[in-house]
């Protein structure tokens, strides 16, 4: 392994230029170039054949009619033109798409916060109940659960009969329209555990003396969440905002095996996800499902950016200097 | 706000935890009576507990579908999740040594390119990477799930890893510098082992994450012989009658039963995984 080592620098006589660079300061010398490198290879190779080289493919294929079969045909906007004038299934996914984030993610960040508060106590039992609220966010993108949950909400099912208790009767949830969509939503929410553990952690750092203080000074529960907790969390809060609506918008299992496949009742699970994996690998549209994906990645960049611009209004650092 | 005494408060406090645990897990406790119910009874009963236990779903699950037995499927699931779990330590925890303790040029910009990759719908890349293993041959084998691991696409562990080993003194590896390691050594003697934390939690969640994953292997997997239990589990669908109720349950309890005794043995682990991955950074 010795060999390895990078050599000591040669005492030869060097070149009055040579000196001069010799004599940065030692920050500048980056002595472990090569062992960096050949720590990097795997990532490095993958990033290009596998992330940059297909994002490039991907990108001249979307202008493109492309079956895998016959060589891509450039037509130009043409994929981009079609989603938005002349496919209606494709706005119908959007539309899914956008309800389901726009609801599902508040939904599950509201659950989550409050019930880390509700943990956030120095009671015993604690660590069981963090777990079994955590337990759902391991399962829930399965298969498995997507199909127990569809049984759930099924005609008959415990929820129909359950409300039905209630005196409020409703129809199949995954096979009327109406519904069906709200019982995806309510798997998501279902896996409130991951950023239930976040905000926890975030919960803890809070000073306590912050709210004994406010609460000397007479201040009740609610306006000590308003002004200490929600202020001092911001920062957790962002975090899990852009995590989740990322994730939501790439939701697929569960729109899959709810839906039975093919999008739901009268496409009321046609997620965009899913019919991005139709075109492309069903009916074998390539450029077209390319297209489709680069309007997914520019609509999550746009989110994200305006997730970000908005964050210096509302998130608020202890330390200005530790801004990221 | 009334002030009630201290141990009434408690006692209210446990209710309220309790219903909720109760809402959170009653769907996997009805999939587990479920599974042992008599068919007709799976959806027509609203009650929890079968009028008599009955174990067919297991023995007719278990045959599988389309002549292939579901024990196979667990069989390439674990192989798939096994090998995925090995090439994502090795190869994130490489990059990240390099990202958290070595200078080279370029760092900062790549880092951040990392950074980025963490947002990138996988869609954007999936039709390409088809393509190119559709051309390579390697459609319908377990490569195209494997090799991407063994190239460190998953961002989300490299910052993991990273955010970890940044954690550990410095001193250590500048000592063993100074005492003669090479990079090499020092990396695997020294930053490796007390990385382990970081090292378990990126299996633990790979392993799941692999296990769950359904939408990649129903993509690059086409034959019954090559399916995973996600896989498996979908053919019971697709035949979605109500005699294949109990076995269709029956598969999905097992299903579940790696995750949960994952879960179960490092519940402690997983659950600081999330907030620390969370919240440095």
């Amino acid at each position: 392994m010795t060999t390895l080592r990078t050599p000591d620098p040669p005492v030869a006589p060097v070149s009055a230029a040579r000196v001069r660079r010799r004599d940065r300061p030692a920050g500048r010398r980056r002595k472990s170039q090569p062992e960096a490198f050949a720590f990097l290879t795997p990532w490095l190779l993958g990033a290009v054949a596998l992330t940059v080289g297909p994002m490039v493919v991907s990108l001249y294929l979307s202008f493109t009619d492309y079956d895998m079969f016959t060589s891509p045909k450039w037509i130009g906007f043409g994929n981009f033109a079609h989603m938005f004038t002349g496919d209606d299934r494709y706005l119908q996914s959007v539309q899914v798409t956008l309800i389901y984030v726009l609801v599902s993610v508040p939904l599950k960040l509201t659950v989550s916060l409050l019930v880390a508060m509700l943990l956030n106590t120095r009671r015993g039992a604690n660590g069981f109940y963090r777990a079994a609220f955590y337990a759902p966010s391991l399962l829930g993108a399965s298969v498995a659960a997507a199909l127990v949950w569809r049984a759930l909400f099924m005609g008959g099912g415990p929820v129909n009969e359950v409300l039905a208790f209630f005196g409020w009767h409703t129809p199949s949830w995954v096979d009327d329209p109406q519904f069906s969509l709200a019982s995806i939503v309510l798997l998501g929410v279902w896996q409130f555990g991951a950023p239930m553990v976040i905000f926890l952690a975030g919960l803890k750092q809070i000073p306590a003396e912050l709210h004994e203080a406010a609460a000397i000074d007479g201040a009740g529960a609610f306006r000590r969440f308003r002004h200490i907790t929600l202020p001092m969390l911001s920062p957790v809060i962002f975090f899990n905002l852009v995590m989740e609506a990322i994730h939501a918008f790439q939701a697929f299992t569960p729109a899959f095996v709810i839906g039975g496949g093919r999008g739901g009742p009268a496409d009321a699970d046609l997620f965009y996800t899913l019919y991005l994996f139709e075109v492309g690998f069903q009916d074998f549209r390539m450029g077209y499902a390319s297209a489709m994906a680069w309007v997914l990645l520019v609509v999550i960049a746009i989110v994200t950016a305006i997730v970000f611009r908005t964050a210096k209004l509302w998130v608020f650092y202890d330390d200005a200097e530790d801004r990221k | 706000m009334t002030v009630l005494p201290r141990t009434a408060r408690s006692f209210g406090w446990h209710v309220l935890c309790l219903v909720i645990v109760a809402v959170v897990l009653y769907p996997l406790v009805w999939l587990a009576f479920a599974s042992v119910k008599p068919p007709d009874e799976i959806l027509s009963r609203l009650a929890l507990l079968p009028s008599r236990f009955v174990f067919d779903g297991y023995t007719k699950g278990w045959e599988g579908a389309a002549d292939v037995g579901f024990g196979r499927f667990f069989l390439n699931s674990f192989l798939v999740a096994g090998l995925s779990v090995a090439a994502n330590v090795l190869s994130c925890s490489l990059a990240a040594f390099a990202f958290a303790r070595l200078k080279f040029r370029f760092r900062g910009a790549l880092f951040a390119f990392m950074i980025t990759t963490l947002m990138l719908p996988y869609h954007v890349t999936l039709i390409p990477q088809y393509v190119i293993f559709q051309q390579a041959g390697l459609v319908n084998t377990f490569v195209p799930l494997i090799l991407p691991k063994l190239l460190a696409t998953e961002a989300f562990f490299v910052f993991l890893i990273v955010q970890f080993m940044r954690g550990i003194p410095r001193e250590l590896d500048e000592a063993a510098i100074i005492d003669g390691c090479s990079v090499y050594r020092t990396f695997w003697h020294v930053v490796l082992p007390l990385s382990k934390p970081a090292l378990v939690t990126t299996s633990i969640f790979t392993f799941i994450w692999t296990w769950n994953d359904f939408f990649t292997q129903m993509v690059y997997l086409n034959d019954t012989e090559k399916f995973t239990v996600p896989l498996g589990l979908r053919l019971f669908v697709d035949t979605s009658s109500e005699s294949n109720f109990g076995a269709m349950f029956a598969m999905s309890a097992l299903a579940l039963v790696p995750i949960v005794l994952f879960f179960l043995a490092f519940q402690r682990l997983l659950v600081e995984g999330v907030s620390t991955s969370g919240l440095k950074g």
